[in-house]
């Protein structure tokens, strides 16, 4: 009965993270706060060779431009909105990131192990 | 207020060296100051109207709207380019025949520039939102020194526009004789650039997944957000630390515009041979 049961739910289970993050069900998440014009935490840890989802929330009622050299990536989070920055695979290292707009408060870390 | 400065002299210099080069590069051609000031307008307005409803955009697409409006603008701006780009160099031959065919010139002439407007335009609004939203970011923010920093703003601003002037004057200085074939190149590499923007926007919304590694990094020597590193990165494109498919789509659009160039001339060489 267990057995049944375990088979009905892990398709079920798989289906719904299907349907919730289409394409990317495998990815690993990574969250992120922008508050005060500082990311929190200021460093994040993720596996290599996966792709990463970070997801950042900014509190602040400022926009603040993600951005990274070394990842490439630059989006722009309005005031109290959400974003997803998809990334990797990675090698192994330390990757900075930080807000365009408040560049001198504004500053994290990506470390892939 | 160096920061801000900094900040703003960034997003408006790529833009103002873009208007900067493309003036010089029309600056023959009748009614050029016209349609690039209009194409310039058109594109603080929708600076404006994209900075105010960035959060909606940003939600677009699965929250890849961001992405996928900056690949549509940067597409746009580089078709027009290449379109001039390979339009402009019959021009020189239109000059010579003049006498000929006013009428057909006057007629090509118009449709040049209105793709070149469209260019400054959609330049203009990639790098003016930005801008904006950082500007109304300090002005809202209400954080002590915020109109330091608005006038640190101001000042990147006049920076901005003053290296669009300065590459201006520059390239109209040169002898008419080679004028035509510098400000043509400064047009390739330029196409070129927004090419290899295009395919790390492409990257980053994860629509191209392949070419994605860097294929080597500079960023030591000489950082992008280093005021020479902005310079050229405005300029040609320049990336610390470009991937393969930044560099294939940088050297393609240059390859295709050139060799695109090449066939329109030799189609129109009277002599049958290409110049």
């Amino acid at each position: 009965m267990k057995t049944l049961k375990n088979l009905l739910l892990v398709p079920l289970a798989a289906l719904s993270a299907t349907l919730a993050f289409p394409g990317h069900a495998a990815d690993t998440e990574l969250q992120l706060v922008i508050k005060n014009h500082q990311f929190q935490p200021a460093e994040i840890k993720g596996p290599a060779a996966q792709k990463l989802r970070i997801q950042v929330h900014n509190q602040d009622s400022t926009p603040e431009e993600f951005e990274s050299h070394s990842l490439k990536r630059e989006k722009i989070i309005p005031g109290g909105a959400k974003a997803t920055i998809l990334v990797g695979p990675l090698k192994p290292g330390r990757y900075e990131f930080f807000g365009e707009f408040n560049p001198a408060t504004a500053k994290g870390t990506l470390v892939i192990e | 207020m160096f920061a801000s400065a900094l900040i703003v002299f960034r997003e408006s210099l790529e833009a103002a060296l873009f208007i900067g080069i493309v003036a010089a590069a029309t600056r023959d051609l009748a009614g050029r100051t016209r349609w690039i000031v209009t194409g310039a307008a058109e594109g603080l307005l929708g600076s404006l109207l994209l900075a105010a409803s960035m959060e909606q955009v940003s939600g677009m697409a699965g929250g890849g709207g961001q992405d996928v409006l900056n690949a549509a603008f940067l597409s746009m701006a580089l078709a027009m380019l290449a379109w001039h780009c390979i339009w402009i160099t019959t021009h020189a031959r239109e000059m010579v025949q003049q006498a000929r065919n006013v009428g057909s010139q006057a007629h090509h002439q118009g449709q040049a520039l209105w793709a070149i407007a469209i260019a400054v335009g959609v330049c203009v609004l990639r790098e003016g939102a930005e801008t904006v939203l950082f500007i109304s970011g300090i002005a809202a923010s209400a954080q002590s020194g915020w109109q330091v920093l608005l006038a640190g703003a101001g000042l990147g601003l006049l920076a901005g526009l003053g290296m669009g002037l300065l590459i201006y004057l520059g390239l109209t200085r040169i002898k008419v004789h080679y004028v035509f074939a510098v400000s043509n190149a400064f047009l390739l590499l330029l196409a070129g650039s927004l090419a290899s923007q295009l395919a790390k926007v492409l990257t980053q919304a994860d629509l191209v997944g392949v070419g994605s590694e860097a294929l080597w990094d500079t960023s030591g020597a000489l950082p992008e957000d280093s005021p020479p590193g902005m310079l050229l990165h405005a300029l040609l494109g320049y990336d610390a630390s470009p991937s393969a498919l930044q560099l294939g789509f940088y050297l393609g659009a240059i390859a295709f515009i050139w060799l695109a160039s090449r066939r329109v001339r030799a189609g129109l060489a009277p002599q049958g041979r290409p110049a």
